[in-house]
């Protein structure tokens, strides 16, 4: 068990990284899941505790289909291996939980390649340049030169809050005029770090709806430009995905995946009281994974995202 | 993706014709459904629960139970029970003595700002002059976006940098207004979360500095669960008397809006539906109710493609169709538009009834961008006097187009074919042969 439980070793960051989930979690542990617990601390398993532990899943945005799924097979195998403790039961639930979320498998962005090309991309007001900025840190924690691309050109003063992070974060902002192409932004930035040796251009691209036809069509345009600049670049999309999203989160995701092939998503907003359930939904349901996630206002709140801390951190009550 | 829960019902029901009643076991059944489909919209599951108790109620008596179409009438109860909980559109409440104070609030990214100049562009309309006064002082550049959107709309921008206190900026601003003789003042406050308690203390703070006539909490129409929270908290601090909902030109189906009606008694007054400053609406509790059931949305598709076609180039092409002078250049021109209000598979979801037709059919027409892309070459490499008269077209004239297309002389035929058939299809339409399919609106 120990094992399983076992993540990717990055030593430097590791306590960091495990104080910044456990505090984005602390909320919900101090509710939903901190319930959940207790329903299997009580000795006898009733039809009752299933019922509730299925709306207490809802009530984390979990979705009502997952939901059911996840408690369905916990139940089974509680059935099945005539387990009996609240304990072990507990330990069913958690196990299917994070196989809903896969494995946290993947190439770290901090170790790819000079010439990175990362489109953030998502609907309006999900976080996207906030989360620019701190994935911007991040990545010069690791020693990481980054340029920043101002692609939102349509939102009122969008370029002149990418600069202001940009000062903070001494990153060099690629931006045009308002109204601009973003694709043109996105070629210069990437001609830019190619020549200079920058190790990755981060795209701020403009929030939109991916129910909006002509947007997705033009952040298509923007991931093929900024792959036609750079041939041999590799070009990463991120989604960013508001935690406090509901059930439309994997409409987003599903047209998002369609439109630019999203690699990663970045679960922003996890220190208010919503349960980030979402992302056990749009896992089950299109495999997209979760890479980051943002845990507050702060510059350096924001971490890799551990499916099974997450879910540990979850179930711990004390 | 989300079934509609009156395809749903309709299943459910058609195995039960011909038993004579139904028994509250069915009815049940029924009530699991709409409990699904209201927790995929979202709808909190603490207001699910009454809500689905108070439709069984009324389904059990005899209306539902003696109906030959048990579906319809278990959905037509749900329908009303929705707008009884949604409330009436609720207009604003200004002061008879102005400067009327308009205070915003919400969570971080619902749309603060945006709303903030509507709402100023749709108050100016109505014959005020409004003042929009900027109280994010922690967002980077959020004075900025508001004071370039005042500036894109020449209303005026109250702002002291983002150094000052929010408290004494919106003092300020209001005496401001009182020396500018404006009618309206908007305060456009940081987004923050209901937790953070300095922050809520702060937004109390502008509140009795200021006290205003109106608090109305922004809120993103895709919220979760956790929407019930957040404006029960902005609620308690700031008693909030209207709520706007945003992003609603979505496909969310926004059951939050529900929630946090039903848990604060709180109207609803707006819905922003666009990215344009003019996309705010009065809300209308009918279209919120459908959407929640999935019953799609009629008016969007009819918005979506007003969006896209003129007015002139609907009467242009009405005209055609008339009196049968519609062209392959008209057809080119029809499919390009379509091709611009986005997939056909995602505008078949907008139409009610249409997605269990297309069920039956086997799925939607796929008209996929290679397709497009080849009927365009077709025609644009025919002649002008055969796009207008595609009859002239011969076997010789068939190889021409071909080769210079790239595509091959069947291609050319099925192209020619199907644009026939449509001739004869809006001959029988515009001559009244054809009906449109049930369910279609307008009924």
């Amino acid at each position: 068990m120990k094992n399983l439980f076992r993540r990717r070793s990055t030593p430097e960051v590791t306590e960091e990284e495990r104080e910044q989930i456990d505090h984005a979690v602390q909320k919900t542990k101090d509710g939903v899941f901190n319930r959940i617990s207790d329903l299997f601390r009580e000795s006898v398993i009733t039809e009752d505790t299933w019922d509730e532990l299925e709306e207490l899943l809802i009530q984390a945005d979990v979705g009502p289909v997952t939901a059911s799924t996840l408690v369905e097979s916990a139940r089974k195998d509680v059935e099945r291996e005539e387990l009996h403790t609240s304990v072990e039961a507990e330990t069913a639930l958690r196990r299917h939980m994070v196989e809903v979320l896969g494995s946290d498998e993947h190439e770290p962005l901090e170790d790819m390649e000079t010439g990175t090309v990362i489109l953030m991309v998502g609907v309006n007001g999900s976080g996207k340049t906030t989360s620019t900025a701190k994935l911007t840190h991040y990545l010069q924690r690791y020693d990481r030169s980054v340029y920043l691309a101002a692609a939102d050109t349509f939102r009122a003063a969008a370029i002149d809050q990418l600069r202001i992070w940009g000062e903070r974060v001494k990153a060099r902002v690629v931006a045009h005029q308002q109204d601009a192409d973003p694709s043109a932004v996105v070629f210069d930035a990437v001609k830019a770090a190619q020549q200079r040796g920058v190790d990755f251009v981060i795209v701020d691209t403009a929030g939109r709806l991916h129910t909006k036809f002509n947007l997705m069509e033009e952040l298509q345009k923007i991931k093929r430009v900024a792959q036609k600049s750079n041939p041999d670049a590799r070009v990463v999309s991120l989604l960013v995905l508001d935690a406090t999203t509901g059930q439309n989160a994997i409409l987003q995701a599903k047209s998002f995946l369609q439109t630019v092939d999203v690699d990663g998503i970045i679960l922003s907003k996890l220190d208010g009281t919503a349960k980030g359930g979402v992302a056990f939904s749009v896992y089950n349901e299109l495999k997209v994974p979760i890479w980051y996630i943002g845990t507050g206002e702060k510059i350096d709140d924001f971490a890799p995202f551990n499916h099974l801390e997450f879910v540990n951190a979850l179930f711990e009550t004390r | 993706m989300f079934e509609a829960l009156s395809d749903r019902l309709n299943d459910i029901f058609t195995g039960l014709r011909g038993k004579g009643t139904l028994t509250e076991r069915d009815v049940d059944t029924a009530m699991r459904e709409i409990r699904l489909s209201l927790l995929e919209a979202d709808v909190n599951f603490k207001v699910v629960k009454s809500f689905v108790a108070r439709v069984k109620e009324r389904c059990i008596g005899a209306e539902v139970m003696q109906s030959l179409t048990p579906g319809q009438q278990v959905v037509k109860v749900v329908h009303e029970e929705l707008l009884a909980t949604l409330g009436e559109a609720a207009r604003l409440e200004l002061s008879n003595t102005p400067p009327s104070i308009i205070l915003l609030a919400g969570l971080q990214g619902s749309g603060k700002t945006t709303t903030a100049a509507k709402l100023a562009l749709a108050l100016r309309k109505q014959g005020h002059h409004p003042l929009m006064a900027a109280l994010d002082v922690y967002r980077p550049a959020a004075i900025d976006q508001l004071i370039s959107l005042g500036k894109q709309l020449n209303i005026p921008v109250y702002s002291e940098g983002s150094k000052a206190d929010p408290v004494q900026i919106a003092a300020n601003a209001v005496q401001e207004a009182r020396k500018n003789a404006n009618t309206v003042v908007i305060l456009d406050t940081a987004g923050r979360l209901h937790i953070d308690e300095a922050m809520m203390t702060e937004l109390q703070h502008i509140e009795q500095r200021v006290k205003p006539h109106e608090v109305l909490l922004v809120a993103d129409a895709m919220t979760g669960q956790d929407a019930v929270h957040a404006a029960e908290e902005f609620h308690r601090a700031v008693s909030i008397t209207g709520m706007i909902l945003t992003k609603m030109d979505g496909d969310a189906r926004g059951g939050a809006a529900l929630s946090i009606r039903q848990v604060t008694g709180v109207p609803i007054k707006y819905m922003g539906t666009g990215e344009k400053t003019d996309a705010l609406e009065v809300f209308h509790p009918d279209r919120l109710a459908q959407r929640i059931l999935g019953m799609g949305d009629v008016l969007s598709l009819i918005e979506k493609a007003q969006e896209q076609i003129s007015e002139d180039d609907a009467k242009k092409l009405e005209k055609k169709m008339r009196t049968a002078t519609f062209n392959l250049d008209d057809f080119l021109n029809q499919m390009r538009q379509i091709r611009k209000m986005g997939p056909l598979t995602q505008l078949v979801e907008l139409i009610p009834g249409m997605r269990g037709a297309m069920k039956q059919m086997g799925g939607a027409p796929d008209m996929n961008d290679k397709e497009v892309k080849r009927i365009e070459a077709i025609i644009t490499s025919m002649t002008r006097q055969e796009r207008q008269n595609p009859s002239i077209i011969d076997g010789s004239r068939r190889r021409r187009i071909a080769k210079g297309s790239g595509t091959t002389v069947q291609d050319v035929n099925q192209l020619l074919n199907q644009f026939k058939e449509m001739q004869k299809m809006m001959k029988q339409l515009t001559s009244g042969k054809m009906r449109l399919p049930k369910g279609f609106p307008g009924k």
